[in-house]
């Protein structure tokens, strides 16, 4: 069945009549998700995909129960929606916005540890359980239901993994993405934990990358934990200084640098893996 | 988004920060004019790039003659590929003691950080790795904001017996953080002189996700970074003779380390992002292949949003002026389609990502 959704999960889209919250409604729908409706202030009234749309999250809490909301907001608005969100008690939030202001998102997250809510993203591609439910923007083909956990900081990277994995015959439990913002909701760990406790999955993969040290808060967790996890992190030709594309994908006052990264998981005794091809492998072999 | 000593001095000056008077003069003669009006000058070369000191790019002068000769050494260098084409002329103020005060965010935390040590005037990432113990922290919820008793145990790590001039500044450098949406405000070094505490020198990084609310104007550079940034992409350009051409910040970077892996060497990173049409996968080619050195491409997408038969119009567009080969991958959302446009046109297709940086690989070797 997988973490965090499942078929049942009723999803609110928050910025649903927007191009991208439109068209990603759209394919949540065939991929199976249980879109409830969505929320696009001065838009009452409306349909999106056949879908109610409603002035606010109260308003819709007002018709219909929601598990969990998706944010398509642009950045100058997103944090507000995020706030909005919790507000209203949704549980499980995630923004695929890209572009919100750190301080924007260090305001949310001190909110955020005062509620019961839980964010995943910003700057992400949301989440999916093979033949269940997809909260996110991840295509639809390149999935399918397995037991390998999928937890990453990328987008792209993310369905080349998980495509890679499906073309060998590896399916999977949940494909999850963190977020490549300096300052998220869900960390590796978080997922990790939930990967630990989920029967259905057997071994995770996490994929990381330069900047912070997200991958190395996880090495204690990791160490305990009774699945094995295979990671790939890149960003090995990364500068300092510079930001590669990601806004937390950068190497600032020493810190944060791929090889850093890989040696500490390599001492740690963490399987590394070089390149997608490689993940296969590993998985292959532990499973 | 860095900003440059003299505007972000311009920002201190705004929150009464005390810092040395100053005219910033991108020629000669007004170097000179400049230090007339001051007894004992500092020259400072403006570049968005650490170690100016060490490459010789501030320089101390009495009187206008030597300010102007050394404004003209100066003037004329390029520290670190970076030509100076601003210096600040400032008046010397000798330092008693040399202390270092700095806010950035903590990415574990998530919260914003102070940070301060009396080991001033050196790097601070030196310190952090050699000596942490000499740093002295406090962190910012960032609902409440900064504590008094926050700024306090700040400034008494500095001075004991400058507490009330310490913690003013501490407040004001906090505020200015906030309004300006920063990612760092550092004063290394902050001086003790004979008349009190005054910032020497004075970094600033603005959040490039918040310009939309800020008033700072980015400079027209020209470089390909540039370019790439207006239109919606974004370029580092990088040692190598590899040109990189992938949606995705995360594929980028892999695609770019099995180059690496591979015994290729890099050009650039170049993340078109998600979505790109043909018209950027055109801009970005030509952009990409602008970037000196570059002797072949590669091309990797995997659509999502990003249609792959929009990827291989826009590639089709300009391969016929083209003067450098090309390795393409495309995966994902209308593949089929994107792959028979290519062939169609004679371009050779890689199966994987992994095929496709050592193909891109071999054709430098072979060349």
């Amino acid at each position: 069945m997988g973490i965090l959704i499942n078929k049942d999960t009723r999803v609110l889209v928050q910025g649903i009549t927007g191009h991208e919250g439109s068209l990603q409604t759209e394919q949540m729908i065939d991929f199976g998700t249980n879109i409830v409706g969505g929320v696009s202030p001065g838009k009452r009234g409306l349909e999106v995909q056949g879908k109610p749309v409603f002035d606010s999250v109260k308003e819709a809490l007002g018709e219909t129960d929601v598990d969990a909301s998706i944010i398509f907001i642009p950045p100058k608005f997103a944090a507000d929606g995020i706030f909005e969100a919790i507000d209203n008690g949704i549980e499980l939030i995630i923004c695929i916005t890209e572009g919100i202001p750190v301080h924007d998102m260090m305001r949310v997250w001190a909110y955020l540890k005062t509620s019961s809510s839980r964010l995943l993203g910003p700057n992400c591609p949301g989440i999916t359980a093979p033949g269940a439910s997809k909260i996110g923007i991840m295509p639809n083909p390149i999935h399918m239901p397995g037991n390998v956990g999928v937890v990453s900081r990328s987008g792209t990277l993310t369905y080349e993994i998980v495509d890679t994995l499906s073309k060998n015959g590896i399916g999977q439990s949940t494909s999850v993405g963190i977020g490549g913002d300096p300052v998220n909701g869900t960390s590796f760990v978080d997922v990790l934990e939930l990967f630990e406790e989920d029967p259905e999955t057997h071994a995770v993969v996490l994929v990381g990358e330069i900047g912070g040290t997200a991958e190395e808060d996880s090495i204690e967790f990791i160490k305990k934990m009774s699945k094995p996890v295979i990671s790939y992190i890149v960003g090995v030709s990364a500068p300092p200084g510079k930001t590669m594309g990601h806004a937390g994908a950068i190497i600032s006052m020493g810190v944060g640098t791929a090889l850093e990264k890989i040696q500490a998981f390599e001492k740690a005794g963490i399987t590394v893996a070089k390149s997608p091809s490689e993940i296969v492998c590993h998985v292959k072999s532990i499973m | 988004m860095k900003l440059y000593e003299y505007e972000a001095k311009d920002i201190f000056s705004k929150y009464n920060i005390p810092i040395p008077q100053s005219s910033l003069v991108s020629d000669i003669y007004s170097a000179c004019e400049a230090a007339r009006k001051m007894r004992e000058v500092v020259i400072k070369a403006q570049v968005h790039t650490g170690g100016r000191g060490k490459a010789g790019g501030i320089a101390r002068a009495s009187g206008p003659l030597e300010a102007k000769s050394s404004a003209k050494r100066i003037l004329g260098m390029s520290i670190k590929g970076f030509p100076v084409k601003k210096v600040l002329i400032e008046e010397y103020r000798e330092a008693i003691k040399e202390m270092y005060l700095g806010i950035t965010i903590d990415r574990k935390a998530k919260c914003p950080v102070i940070m301060a040590s009396l080991e001033g005037g050196i790097d601070i990432e030196d310190i952090a790795r050699n000596s942490p113990e000499k740093i002295t922290m406090a962190r910012i919820h960032p609902l409440a904001g900064l504590h008094e008793y926050q700024a306090r145990m700040i400034a008494n790590s500095l001075d004991r017996n400058k507490i009330p001039e310490l913690v003013d500044i501490i407040k004001k450098m906090y505020r200015m953080f906030i309004d300006n949406d920063c990612q760092l405000v550092e004063i290394n070094p902050l001086a003790q002189t004979k008349d009190g505490i005054i910032a020497l020198d004075a970094k600033m990084v603005i959040d490039d996700n918040a310009l939309f609310r800020q008033d700072f104007l980015e400079e027209e550079t020209g470089s390909l970074e540039d370019i790439a940034r207006k239109n919606g992409m974004s370029y580092v350009g990088l040692d190598g003779d590899i040109g990189c051409i992938v949606n995705g910040a995360g594929l980028a970077m892999a695609t770019l380390d099995m180059v690496k892996h591979y015994g290729g060497s890099p050009a650039n990173f170049m993340d078109v992002r998600a979505g790109a049409n043909e018209e950027q996968i055109k801009k970005a080619l030509e952009i990409v292949s602008s970037g000196k050195n570059v002797k072949s491409i590669i091309i990797n997408i995997f659509g999502g949003l990003t249609k792959c038969d929009e990827a291989a119009r826009g590639i089709i567009d300009i391969f016929p002026e083209l003067k450098i080969p090309l390795v393409i991958r495309l995966s994902g959302t209308n593949e089929t389609e994107g792959r028979a446009m290519l062939e169609k046109h004679g371009i050779h297709l890689a199966a994987s990502t992994e095929e496709a940086a050592k193909g891109v690989v071999e054709l430098g070797n072979s060349n």
